[in-house]
C-alpha cells in the first residue's frame, strides 16, 4: 500500500457512500448492544432488503453514539436534493421501531414524528470530539469506511514527513498525558523509550481497563479499534519498536472480537506488517487476553502477564521505559492516550494544546453513570467544571433528588463533594480536591448513596483484587474492609475511625504498586467530606442514608433519606 | 515429559485434547502463551480440570506448579465444573449503586445460589464480575454470553426460573 493506492480505496468508498441517500448508523457499542441494538440492526438491513433500498440506504453498525441510558440508539444521516446532509438521532429504537423507520423515513422520507433526541441539547452541543470522532462516522469492521473517515492518514503522514524525533516533538508539544489516570506527560515517556538503548523495543496498549465504573477504553476499542492501532504504529516508529502487544481485557469479548478483525484488515492492506507505506518501517501488533485481574492495569503486573505469569508488579525503577517485557525497553500507553496520538499529527502538537487547560491538554472522555439522568459516554475539554458535565451535559439527578458526590477514579480514586462542583476537571485539581483522575469513570450519587457503604465496597473491591505480594496491601486492604463493615453493621467505635485512618496512611506510603497506594483514597475522601456520616454510624447507630441496616434497632435502620442535607 | 508439546493426545482419546494441541502447536508451544492456552482449555472444557492442567503444563514445559498458579490467580479461571447456564452479575460501582446488591440478594432468596455457587440442580451458576463495561446501561447482567442491560431483580429471577425449568 502507497499513499496514492490509499488514496484511491478513500475516493472509492467516498464516491460510493454518495450514491447512498440515506446512511443509518446503528450503535453497536456495549451500552446499545445490551439493549439489543444488533436485533435493531439486523430489522433494518432486512426491512431495507424488503423494500428494495439497498442501493440507496446504507446501515452499518458504528462506535458509541454517547447517550447509552437512550439505546438503541440509531442515527440517519440523509442527503437531501441540495446536497445538504441532515441527521436525525432515534432513541430507545426497538425491531417494531426500526420497521416504522425503513417504511417512514427512509423509503418514505419523511422523518418520524417522535423519538428523536434533539442534537442542540447540550449532552452533545458541549461536547468537544477527538477520541470519539470516528463515533457514527466510521463502521469498525469495514476498513473501507474508516479509511475514508481518515484512518492510518496520519501514520502515512508520520513515515513519508517525519523523523522519529520530529513525532515525539510534536507529541511533547502537544501536551499530551497519559490519560490512564497517572497523567505522565506522553512526550516524554516516548523520548526516554527512544533514548533508551537495545536492538529491539517493544509498544503495549494498556486495554486492561480495570476500574469498575470506567468503559471508555472498550467504547474506544469497539467503535474505532484502527485508531488505536494507528497511534500504536505512530509510537512504534517514534521509538523504535517493530512489535507491539495490545493486553486487553477478557471481559470485553466484542473489543477482543473487533481487535482482531481489525489487525486482519491493517495487515492485509500492509497498514501494519512489513515495509508499511513502502517505506523501511516495520511494526506487527499481537494481542494478548487478560484473565480477570484488576492488578494487570499496574505496568508492571501487566508485562508480567504478557509473558504469561501471574500478574504480580514488580518494585520500579528500572522504569519498563528501560527493562521492561523480557528486559526490552518496552513503551506503555493506555487506549485513551494511543487514540489521542493521530489527531496530534494530523493537525500538529500546537492545534492539540490549544484545547484544555494550562497543564491538561485536550480533551478527556468520560464515562458518566449512577444517579444521573442522562448516562453515557462524554468527551469534553479538560478544564470543563464537575457542573457542567453533571448538570448541563449529564441532565443532573433523576426524580428530583439531591447530589452528593461524584465519584472519579474507580478504586484509587475518591468521592468528590457538592462545594466542589466548580472545580475544573484536570489531573491537578482533581488531586488537590483528595480524589484521582483515573480512566475516566464518573459515578455520581444521590443523597440516597451511603457513603460509608460506598467506601466499603472500594475497599471489598481491592482486598478481592490485591494480588498478595506485599504485606501492606495484602494484610491492610483485609483489615481496612472489616473496620468498614463494623461501621456499616453499626457496631464500630470511633476508636475504629481512628485506626481506619491510621492504616490508610500506611498502606498509602508503603505499597509497592498503585493497587495499595490508591486503595485508602475512596476512604480518606469520604472521611474527609463525610465525616458526619461516619460519625452518624458509630455514635447513634443509624444510616443516615438509609442504605446500612446492619445489626440496628429497627427506628434508626429504616431512617428517611429526607434527614440527608446533601 | 519429553513429548513434544504433547501432540500424541490424550489417552482418553477425548477429541477435546486434539483442539488444545492445535491451540498450543498454534503458540509454538511458546511458555509465553500460558494464558491464551488457558483461556482456549477453558473455552474447550468449561473448566480447568487436574488433567487439562498438567496436559497444558506438559505442553509447553512447564511445572505444574507455574501452570497452577497462573490459573487460580486470574478470576476468569475457575477449577470447578460450572452450571449448563451462566448468570453473570455486573457488581462494578455503577451497577451496585443501581442495584445490582439487591439482585444478587434475591438469587440467594429465590434459587438459594450465592455468588461463585451453582444451584442444587446444576443447572444455573452465578458469577459476580467486576464491571462489563456496560455503566450506561446498568445494572447489567450477562444470560450465558448475552450482555443485558437494566436489568430488575424480577427479571432477572424470572429468566433463571425459565432455565430451570427448561427440560
Amino acid at each position: 500500500m502507497n499513499a496514492e493506492e490509499l488514496q484511491e480505496i478513500v475516493e472509492r468508498e467516498l464516491a460510493r457512500q454518495e450514491t447512498r441517500r440515506h446512511r443509518v448508523a446503528v450503535c453497536t457499542a456495549a451500552g446499545c448492544l445490551s439493549l439489543g441494538s444488533d436485533r435493531v440492526k439486523a430489522a433494518l438491513v432486512r426491512g431495507v432488503e424488503e423494500a428494495q433500498l439497498a442501493d440507496e440506504v446504507e446501515v452499518f453498525g458504528t462506535g458509541c453514539l454517547g447517550l447509552c441510558e437512550a439505546g438503541a440508539l440509531v442515527q440517519v444521516d440523509s442527503r437531501q436534493a441540495d446536497g445538504h446532509v441532515c441527521r436525525c438521532l432515534y432513541e430507545k429504537v426497538t425491531e417494531a421501531r426500526a420497521v416504522e423507520l425503513v417504511r417512514q423515513h427512509l423509503a418514505g422520507g419523511a422523518p418520524l414524528p417522535s423519538g428523536q433526541l434533539p442534537l442542540d441539547d447540550p449532552f452533545f452541543a458541549r461536547q468537544h470530539r477527538v477520541v470519539l470522532q470516528g463515533s457514527g462516522v466510521r463502521d469498525p469492521e469495514r476498513l473501507e469506511s474508516c479509511l475514508a473517515a481518515g484512518a492510518y492518514q496520519s501514520l502515512q503522514k508520520a513515515l513519508t514527513e517525519l523523523t522519529p524525533t520530529d513525532v515525539i516533538a510534536e507529541i511533547t508539544a502537544s501536551g499530551l498525558r497519559g490519560r490512564g489516570g497517572g497523567g505522565y506527560p506522553t512526550g516524554l515517556k516516548w523520548s526516554t523509550v527512544h533514548k533508551a538503548s537495545g536492538p529491539k523495543k517493544v509498544v503495549i496498549c494498556n486495554a486492561d481497563e480495570g476500574d469498575p465504573g470506567a468503559f471508555m477504553d472498550r467504547s474506544v476499542l469497539e467503535g474505532d479499534p484502527h485508531r488505536v492501532l494507528e497511534g500504536m504504529a505512530i509510537a512504534g516508529y517514534a521509538v523504535g519498536a517493530e512489535q507491539g502487544f495490545v493486553y486487553v481485557r477478557g471481559e470485553y469479548p466484542l473489543a477482543i472480537d473487533r481487535l482482531k478483525v481489525a489487525l486482519k484488515q491493517a495487515e492485509r492492506l500492509q497498514l501494519l506488517g512489513n515495509r508499511i507505506f513502502e517505506t523501511g518501517f516495520n511494526f506487527r501488533i499481537d494481542l494478548r487476553i487478560g484473565a480477570g485481574a484488576f492488578v494487570c492495569g499496574e505496568e508492571t503486573a501487566l508485562i508480567a502477564s504478557v509473558e504469561g505469569r501471574r500478574g504480580t508488579p514488580r518494585p520500579r525503577p528500572p522504569y519498563p521505559a528501560v527493562s521492561g517485557l523480557w528486559g526490552l525497553p518496552t513503551l506503555i500507553n493506555n487506549v485513551e492516550t494511543f487514540a489521542n496520538v493521530a489527531e496530534v499529527i494530523r493537525g500538529g502538537g500546537a492545534a492539540f494544546a490549544a484545547v484544555g487547560t494550562e497543564r491538561s491538554k485536550g480533551t478527556k472522555v468520560f464515562a458518566l453513570a449512577g444517579k444521573i439522568a442522562r448516562t453515557g459516554l462524554v468527551e469534553v475539554p479538560m478544564g470543563t467544571t464537575l457542573r457542567e458535565i453533571v448538570f448541563d451535559i449529564g441532565g443532573g439527578i433523576p426524580d428530583g433528588k439531591a447530589f452528593k458526590a461524584a465519584q472519579t477514579g474507580g478504586p484509587s480514586g475518591g468521592c468528590i463533594p457538592a462545594q466542589h462542583l466548580d472545580l475544573p476537571v484536570d489531573y491537578e485539581s482533581l488531586v488537590q480536591v483528595g480524589s484521582f483522575m483515573g480512566s475516566g469513570g464518573l459515578i455520581v450519587m444521590d443523597e440516597t448513596s451511603c457513603m460509608v457503604d460506598v467506601a466499603a465496597f472500594f475497599m471489598e473491591f481491592c482486598r478481592d483484587e490485591s494480588c498478595g505480594k506485599c504485606v501492606p496491601c495484602r494484610a491492610g486492604t483485609v483489615q481496612m474492609h472489616s473496620l468498614l463493615q463494623k461501621l456499616t453493621h453499626f457496631e464500630g467505635s470511633e476508636a475504629d475511625v481512628a485506626q481506619l485512618e491510621e492504616l490508610a496512611e500506611l498502606l498509602k506510603a508503603t505499597s509497592l504498586c498503585g493497587l495499595g497506594q490508591g486503595a485508602p483514597n475512596p476512604v480518606l475522601s469520604t472521611l474527609r467530606y463525610f465525616r458526619d456520616e461516619y460519625l452518624a454510624h458509630v455514635r447513634e447507630k443509624r444510616c443516615p442514608a438509609g442504605v446500612c441496616k446492619g445489626s440496628a434497632p429497627a427506628a434508626s435502620a429504616g431512617a428517611p433519606a429526607a434527614e440527608v442535607s446533601p | 515429559m519429553s513429548d513434544p508439546g504433547g501432540s500424541a493426545g490424550h489417552p482418553s482419546g477425548d477429541k477435546r485434547f486434539k483442539m488444545l494441541d492445535a491451540a498450543l502447536r498454534r503458540q509454538q508451544y511458546q511458555s509465553d502463551a500460558l494464558l491464551e492456552i488457558l483461556h482456549a482449555a477453558q473455552e474447550l472444557f468449561g473448566f480447568l480440570s487436574d488433567d487439562v492442567l498438567t496436559y497444558v503444563g506438559r505442553g509447553l514445559k512447564l511445572p505444574l506448579s507455574r501452570v497452577y498458579g497462573v490459573a487460580t490467580f486470574y478470576n476468569l479461571f475457575t477449577l470447578e465444573p460450572k452450571g449448563a447456564h451462566t448468570c453473570t452479575v455486573c457488581l462494578g460501582t455503577a451497577c451496585y449503586v443501581k442495584g445490582a446488591g439487591d439482585i444478587l440478594q434475591g438469587l440467594t432468596e429465590a434459587h438459594g445460589v450465592k455468588a461463585g455457587g451453582t444451584t442444587a440442580d446444576g443447572q444455573v451458576s452465578v458469577v459476580v464480575a467486576r464491571c462489563v463495561g456496560a455503566c450506561g446501561a446498568a445494572p447489567a447482567v450477562v444470560f450465558d454470553h448475552q450482555l443485558t442491560g437494566q436489568q430488575t431483580r424480577a427479571a432477572v429471577l424470572e429468566r433463571v426460573k425459565a432455565w430451570r425449568s427448561a427440560p
